[in-house]
């Protein structure tokens, strides 16, 4: 490489506007940046600051019709983008910019095999014959690391896992060389560990050929990890940029001080928990414990429909939590630890004890166990999904209380009103319907909800995983003053292990539905002792670029299904005592 | 695959006892009295006693029904008392040419309807959308006596484009098709629109576009046959929708057919006839609905049958 490496991109006051109901807004604001080859650049920020908009910008793929380019210039090497017709502009993409996304899951077609939308691409940018467009493909199925090239041609993708889509895409992305590979959050959908690789990947592709790398991303510990220069957006408008060591080390700007204090970190961070005397786990004050706990789901096959296989999404799970305590269970997708959640607030049938209060559920007849449950609330991930759109955010807090019959209307109401007041939001917003809030005040209507009946246990089932940085320490501050307050548990459900670092007591790492190791934070935290809960910690992306880690010990294999034959029962894990009451499974 | 179509089979045979249960049971309940249109209006009460009694019309419910039954499984559906002849014969002899309708329709709709959508959905928003969407309208509101009389008058006596009525070569055909696929055109028109519009929103369509493919390839390759799927699944209940519409397409065009046999058989309250054509519908359904599920995996590998 020279030394001083030639620009393949330059943006000079590129301002992106999209038409809506209430007129034209600016989403991209008199942007200015450059690439180098062979250059990584990030772009981060929170939502809506106009990051996805100058990818698609570039790539002249803004939502039609009502997104476009009102000015600025976008030049490809000696190539101006912006003047470019959609003939001209098509050579363009795939072929010297191409860009891979968020969601392996949807951003692959689900009705073609993996070698055709391989080798489609390669055929309408090349003059190779489907011989050797076939040839290229495996090559590039290759170059990710997938093994058996040749027979995952004929797949579909969902055939795959999601880490193995997005690897799918990269190949995809890269088969045909291009000068720029545009990358829009391109393992915020993937487990922590899959993320991991899929990034050290692409930082290995990217040497490789000298690929210039536009990076967009909100986490800020991908940014550490990938970047050689950052960008820092906010509502559409640049607001610092730098190499990224001089931002992270010394940020000039107010707002990338607030992001990166907002940022979790493990053992360290603003809103850190403090470490908290253990309580005393078998006192008979528990508000819940969970003996033995199983949920097995039977799937038909064969000629009469009989059940065959069998997930076993939780096998003989057991923990307490204790009053004023926060349990947190993490793991990756699949897991189980949204199926415990589920079954310690009666969702699913399940197998063993779940007692809350004292009162073993299985023994209860509808009543009773509807009048334990009060004591257990949840708060769900999406705070859009899980909010009624046509009811009153004041009815929907109230509705708990409707349910169980408690308190009259004007009782109702005030109560209403102090929850609303106790959560950051004021009482006089419980007229409004939910589509009037932020994503961030949405999520506090649902934890307003949850407190509604005064529980004691709250169940967080990744509560937080989409809200912004910014808005997720604000609403973990409000968790923890709400458990001072009110000394309500959590159980606390997560992939995010520097957020759950941050908030909680004790923690449970769940793999393949079983514990396999559970202790104190600091327990896990400083002296993990099983190898996945080593694994997990290692794969958290740091947000220091001083501490870039060099290489990811690669796992060779998937993770291995929950869904077996009958008969084939999974080996039941023993957790064993290794001092203080971390337990940690045996291997075998 | 087998053990689906097996269990898929079994399911059948259930309908279809089920609607003959139904329909016998209706046709029992009715107040016309075959016997009296058999016998004619001069014939004493000795006589439509014995008739009766030939018939077996005397007997209770249960074991005419469980007559007609085990028949039945044997293929025989009875004789009509009217035309004096084996019913089965009768609909063997007309079932080719409402098959040979019913396929010249469904190639309609699906041709006019399928196109329409997609064009409608790709120009979304334009005067073309709007015109073709006014045009499925049209079409799904226009009764199908109308349409029928309409097509007549204007290609069959006006134009001289196609024959008036009858049966036999493919000019026979075209007319009585559009008129069975206008109605249903309409419906498809419509689905496909709304079915398209959401696949070209999908990820898997900008992915496609930002690999630099051609229009083409991205509207035909990658959204049609994600686009396609809601639809199949609606031509196997269509086929019921066909079979009401049979009966008067038939009339209209003289088309010999199982619809024609239908209506002079409701006319005559010629039961054994009547309950062949409606367990033959009832089959063709069923059937229709078979097709379209074992279809669906060949065009949506996610898709298993078991």
């Amino acid at each position: 490489m020279t030394s001083t490496p030639e620009t393949i991109l330059d943006i000079a006051n590129l301002c992106v506007s999209v038409r809506g109901e209430d007129g034209s807004r600016e989403v991209v604001s008199s942007l200015s940046l450059t690439l180098k080859r062979g250059e990584t650049l990030c772009i981060a920020g929170e939502s809506g600051s106009g990051k996805s908009m100058t990818a698609l910008a570039i790539m002249q793929l803004l939502p039609q019709p009502a997104g476009r380019i009102s000015s600025g210039q976008i030049r490809l090497g000696d190539t101006e983008l912006t003047t470019l017709d959609e003939r001209q502009m098509r050579r363009i993409r795939g072929d010297r910019i191409a860009m891979i996304f968020q969601e392996p899951m949807t951003s692959l077609n689900p009705v073609l095999s993996i070698g055709r939308q391989l080798t489609e691409s390669i055929e309408a940018h090349t003059s190779l014959s489907q011989a050797e467009a076939r040839q290229r493909a495996i090559e590039a199925l290759k170059a990710v690391r997938i093994s058996e090239a040749e027979s995952r041609l004929k797949q579909f993708p969902h055939e795959l896992s999601g880490g193995m889509r997005q690897r799918v895409m990269i190949a995809m992305a890269l088969a045909l060389e291009p000068d720029v590979l545009i990358a829009d959050e391109p393992t915020t959908a993937l487990d922590v560990t899959v993320q991991g690789e899929v990034l050290e990947l692409l930082r290995d592709l990217q040497r490789q050929h000298g690929t210039s790398v536009i990076l967009i991303t909100h986490d800020m510990g991908v940014v550490a990890e990938m970047a050689d220069r950052v960008i820092i957006m906010r509502q559409g408008r640049m607001v610092e940029e730098g190499k990224t060591s001089d931002i992270f080390a010394r940020p000039r700007a107010d707002y990338t001080r607030e992001l990166l204090a907002a940022v979790p970190r493990i053992g360290g961070g603003v809103g850190r928990q403090k470490s908290r005397e253990p309580t005393e786990v078998s006192k008979p004050a528990n508000v819940a414990d969970v003996k033995d706990l199983h949920v097995r789901f039977d799937l038909r096959g064969g000629v009469l429909g009989r059940v065959n296989r069998r997930v076993h999404a939780v096998e003989g799970v057991s923990f307490s939590i204790a009053p004023n305590e926060t349990l947190a269970l993490v793991g990756e997708s699949g897991c189980g630890k949204s199926t415990t959640a589920k079954a310690l607030a009666g969702l699913v049938p399940y197998g063993g004890d779940i007692v809350v209060g004292g009162r073993n559920l299985s023994g209860l007849g509808r009543d009773e166990r509807k009048a334990v449950r009060r004591d257990v609330q949840m708060i769900f991930q999406d705070p859009f999904a899980s909010l009624d759109p046509r009811m009153r955010v004041g009815d929907l807090v109230a509705e708990p209380l409707v349910i169980h019959g408690i308190a009259s209307r004007e009782e109702r109401l005030s109560r209403v009103a102090t929850l609303f007041e106790r959560v950051g939001l004021s009482a006089d917003q419980m007229e409004l319907y939910p589509h009037e809030f932020s994503g961030g005040q949405r999520q506090r209507v649902c934890i307003a909800r949850a407190l509604a009946l005064r529980p004691k246990l709250i169940i967080a089932d990744e509560s937080v995983s989409a809200l912004d940085v910014s808005v997720q320490a604000r609403v973990l501050d409000l968790l923890k003053e709400l458990q001072r307050e009110f000394g309500v548990a959590y159980l606390f459900i997560s992939h995010d292990m520097a957020v759950v670092e941050n908030i909680s007591d004790r923690v449970a790492v769940m793999y393949l539905g079983q514990i396999v190791e559970m202790g104190t934070r600091d327990q896990v935290f400083s002296n993990p002792r099983h190898p996945y809960t080593k694994r997990l910690i290692e794969a958290v992306p740091v947000p220091d670029p001083a501490q870039r880690r060099s290489r990811f010990a690669r796992l060779d294999q998937e993770i291995p299904s929950a869904t077996r034959r009958i008969g084939d029962a999974p080996l039941k894990l023993s957790l064993q005592d290794v001092g203080n009451g971390h337990l940690v499974a045996a291997e075998g | 695959m087998i053990a689906y179509l097996g269990r898929r089979l079994i399911q059948s045979a259930l309908i279809l006892l089920g609607v003959s249960l139904i329909t016998f049971a209706l046709l029992y309940l009715l107040p016309a009295d075959p016997v009296r249109q058999i016998a004619g209006r001069s014939a004493t009460p000795q006589t439509v006693e014995n008739i009766r009694q030939q018939l077996g019309l005397d007997q209770p419910f249960i074991v005419q029904y469980w007559r007609y039954l085990t028949k039945l499984v044997s293929g025989d559906l009875g004789r009509s008392y009217i035309q004096r002849s084996e019913v089965t014969e009768l609909i063997v002899s007309r079932l080719p040419a409402s098959l040979l309708l019913m396929v010249g329709a469904i190639l309609c709709e699906l041709l006019i309807g399928l196109s329409m959508g997609l064009i409608a959905a790709v120009k979304r928003g334009t005067a073309t959308d709007q015109t073709l969407m006014v045009a499925s309208f049209v079409g799904v509101s226009a009764p199908q006596f109308v349409v029928g009389l309409l097509l007549l008058y204007v290609f069959a006596v006006r134009l001289s484009w196609f024959p008036i009525g009858g049966y036999g070569t493919w000019r026979h055909l075209v007319l009585p098709s559009l008129t069975m696929g206008i109605l249903g055109a309409g419906w498809y028109a419509r689905m496909m629109r709304s079915s398209m519009i959401d696949v070209l929103r999908q990820d898997y369509v900008r992915t496609a576009r930002a690999k630099g493919l051609a229009r083409g390839a991205i509207i035909f390759r990658h959204a049609l046959p994600n686009a396609i799927l809601p639809v199949i699944a609606m031509i196997g209940i269509d086929i019921g929708i066909f079979m009401g519409g049979i009966v008067v397409v038939e009339s209209v065009f003289g088309w010999p057919g199982i619809g024609q046999l239908a209506w002079q058989a409701i006319q005559r309250v010629d039961i054994p006839i009547i309950m062949g054509v409606t367990l033959v519908s009832a089959f063709a359904i069923v059937l229709g609905n078979l097709l379209a599920d074992i279809i669906a995996p060949f065009i949506d590998p996610r898709i298993k049958l078991r």
